[in-house]
């Protein structure tokens, strides 16, 4: 600044101009207050770009990394006259696995699939599963695998002594492709992804028509100086602000308990009859859908505002009536804007857990949900639930299974940029 | 077809936007493809009010969403109430929840939330203000460009997420730090720091959006004054945007009050009457979801509890949300 050549100005000017060390020393300090501050400011904005690598840094690190597995039988020892496990004909491997379990439980696999029409690679991994029966010793985080490789083979000498130590991927397309399981080796979130595409599906087919229709409301039909109007629009903005939770107890209460005839499927006769009550998917996705509604209103309307009012005035002019002018001229030109709101929206939804604790999602489920009136499990709460065990290796399939949900969340972010920027680019164009 | 004098005087000006176009009826003799004079502003459209009714309805489902959520909390909690083993006074005045031998105080779920909310604020007001200052005043615009997107992925990653970050990041460096027999495995110091993190970009992207409202002018009075960078930011800048900055700081607030699964994984399950941030205990929040993720039989009094304290929960930050926008209202500088 040019506080110091302050020293060169005439003495006349001394009288309004402050000037001397002091002053001086008084500028030169202002200045460095500055730039500690700055450097502070600076360190701020840092630490929030740290913490954000160090959330997925950990994550990564537990996603990969050695484990230290025990079999119960070495496959070496299954090998018939010398040919090893993995290169037996199918005949073979029935037989070893008609030699390794009980008679009972090789009549329920033949009941369930005839051995006749498994093929060789299905009765392979029930060899693993059943008689070779790999067991999870320990597991180590990536960076340990990387960087302290030595003392990680050391220490898994010491503590499990004949364990098989080997570096793995908890990420696998096994992992995404297989059901949930008790055993963490054979665990994956098929069922939850197809729990949490459901529920999505149903969440976005009841939220975003009502959503738009909300927006359209408030922007192009209600007088704004009509207390209703006003009551809608202020109870809006504050239902964008309720805890999540409080809208998992609303759906608890209203769609599992009070609708449970409907949500339960039950009116139709279909549905798990075992069970039947209202903690299914259309419940979970009812929810959500009132949870995420303010905010496709809320954005949906910013989308409209933009749209200039020439564009109304001409169809109005061209004698359009006013639904006409909405649908064909407002609608088309706000949709993009509306998309990638209600894309955002929707993947607040996907990440959410709280709400579908509280509605009832199942704690355990193998089978893939069949339609809006099964029971559910959606991949946070997968999560959640792989996370609350104690155990180290569920800790690794909880983060293998974040890797999943945030690799979904970043595409669908990426696509609502992406339409964003579209968006922008044709409306710089026209 | 020409353009005649009935279509101009038929354009409405912006004023009259609200609803059917008034006026457009012909008046003169020339009408627009020949044939008598039509008045079509009288002519009734079923399909167009039908539409109208169906998109107010549409608008009604936010009414109907927070009634439902006022009748739903509010019954239950009567129900609550109705016990005999329970009444406000032990409700407000006890330090002991444990509703299976009849202890309804709420204080120690309610200690927790405050707790690890004061925490999570520790945390997360200074960084958000700091970082919101930083994008607004400091940082050249091709930074910013950059910076910002990375606040938002940092706001869009699901709870859950940041659970497993509390507990598998947060609390092992903790307990590293002040050592293991200080710190429990469950805590609510680990849970609040994350709780922190999560609510920074929220703070920073609201108080960055007043600090930017703030009109140039002030800055640059400020500058020509011989102002520094710092004094120009944090004493004109800021209190010209302190409303909305305050208004940030209690959504902040009412955001961690209502956080729920950082806590139910991080913070522990059981309620404790405690004030130390390294021992374990369970918030309001944390509470709710462990109990209705048990097998929960309706009208018994663990399910009727959640929802008296879940009233409690949605009023605190419904309070907080509309302090908030009232502060903002109220106390809004309007600058030209």
């Amino acid at each position: 600044m040019a506080v110091h050549q302050r020293q060169t100005v005439p003495q006349a000017a001394d009288r309004l101009m402050p000037s001397g060390a002091a002053h001086h020393e008084q500028v030169v300090a202002r200045q460095r207050r500055g730039r500690i501050w700055a450097i502070v400011f600076q360190a701020a904005m840092l630490a929030g770009i740290v913490a954000l690598c160090a959330l997925l840094l950990n994550i990564l690190n537990q996603s990969f990394g050695y484990v230290a597995i025990v079999n119960t039988i070495d496959p070496a020892e299954l090998a018939v006259d010398g040919v090893p496990l993995n290169e037996l004909p199918k005949e073979n491997l029935v037989e070893i696995l008609e030699a390794n379990i009980s008679a009972g439980l090789m009549r329920r696999y033949e009941h369930d699939i005839p051995f006749a029409e498994r093929s060789r690679e299905n009765v392979h991994d029930l060899i693993l599963e059943r008689v070779v029966e790999p067991q999870v010793q320990a597991t180590w985080g990536l960076f340990d695998s990387i960087f302290a490789r030595d003392s990680v083979f050391a220490e898994a000498d010491e503590r499990f002594p004949g364990s098989d130590v080997y570096f793995r991927s908890w990420l696998t397309t096994s992992f995404i492709s297989k059901s949930q399981s008790s055993e963490p080796l054979r665990a994956g979130v098929r069922t939850a992804i197809f729990g949490s595409l459901w529920v999505v599906a149903i969440t976005i087919l009841f939220s975003f028509p009502i959503g738009v229709g909300a927006a359209i409301y408030l922007e192009e039909y209600a007088h704004k100086e009509r207390l209703l109007n006003r009551l809608i629009q202020t109870n809006i903005n504050n239902l964008a602000g309720v805890p999540s939770i409080i809208y998992g107890m609303l759906g608890l209460a209203i769609f599992v308990r009070i609708l449970e005839l409907f949500t339960s499927g039950a009116f139709l006769g279909i549905g798990d009859q075992s069970t039947a009550n209202g903690r299914t998917i259309i419940s979970a996705g009812l929810t959500l859908g009132l949870l995420i509604l303010p905010l496709i209103i809320i954005n949906g309307q910013e989308a409209i505002r933009a749209v200039p009012n020439s564009l109304r005035q001409a169809g109005f002019g061209l004698g359009a009536t006013h639904w006409q002018v909405i649908w064909h001229h407002v609608l088309p030109s706000a949709m993009p804007g509306v998309l990638t709101g209600t894309i955002l929206a929707v993947s607040r939804a996907i990440g959410e857990t709280a709400p579908l604790v509280v509605v009832g999602a199942s704690t355990f489920i193998a089978l893939d949900p069949s339609g809006p009136f099964s029971k559910f499990t959606v991949l946070p709460i997968q999560i959640y639930q792989w996370t609350s065990r104690p155990q180290d290796e569920f800790r690794n399939l909880a983060a293998a299974a974040i890797l999943v949900l945030l690799i979904l969340l970043l595409s669908l972010n990426a696509s609502a940029v992406l339409l964003r920027n579209r968006f922008d680019r044709s409306r710089a164009i026209a | 077809m020409s353009r005649s004098a009935p279509i101009a005087q038929a354009a409405i000006s912006a004023e009259s936007m609200q609803g059917p176009v008034a006026g457009a009826e012909s008046t003169s003799e020339s009408v627009l493809g020949g044939g008598p004079p039509l008045d079509l502003s009288r002519k009734p459209r079923v399909a167009e009010s039908l539409i109208q009714g169906f998109l107010f309805l549409c608008g009604a489902i936010s009414i109907l969403t927070t009634l439902g959520i006022v009748y739903v909390l509010g019954r239950e909690s009567l129900l609550f109430f109705a016990n005999e083993e329970v009444n406000l006074l032990k409700f407000f005045g006890g330090t002991e929840w444990q509703p299976a031998i009849g202890r309804f105080g709420i204080w120690p779920l309610v200690t927790a939330t405050f707790m690890a909310s004061l925490i999570a604020m520790a945390v997360a007001l200074p960084m958000g203000l700091c970082i919101a200052i930083y994008l607004s005043e400091y940082a050249p615009q091709r930074t910013r460009s950059v910076l910002k997107p990375i606040l938002e992925v940092l706001a869009g990653i699901p709870t859950v997420v940041y659970g497993y970050f509390a507990l598998t990041f947060m609390t092992p460096l903790l307990r590293g730090i002040f050592g293991r027999d200080i710190v429990e495995i469950y805590n609510t110091a680990s849970a609040g720091i994350v709780i922190g993190i999560l609510v920074i970009p929220l703070v920073s992207s609201m108080s960055e959006d007043a600090l930017s409202a703030v009109p140039n002018a002030l800055r640059q009075a400020s500058y020509g004054l011989g102002a520094t960078r710092l004094e120009t930011a944090v004493r004109i800048v800021l209190p010209a945007a302190l409303s909305g900055v305050a208004a940030a700081f209690i959504v902040a607030i009412s955001r961690a009050i209502g956080e729920t699964m950082i806590v139910a994984i991080a913070a522990g399950a059981g309620p404790n009457f405690t004030f130390s941030p390294f021992r374990a205990a369970e918030t309001m929040t944390g509470h709710i979801v462990r109990i209705s993720g048990g097998d929960l039989s309706y009208d018994s009094i663990d399910y009727n509890s959640i929802f008296a304290i879940g009233l409690l929960l949605f009023l605190l930050t419904l309070s907080l949300n509309v302090l908030s926008q009232w502060i903002v209202r109220r106390f809004r500088e309007e600058y030209e």
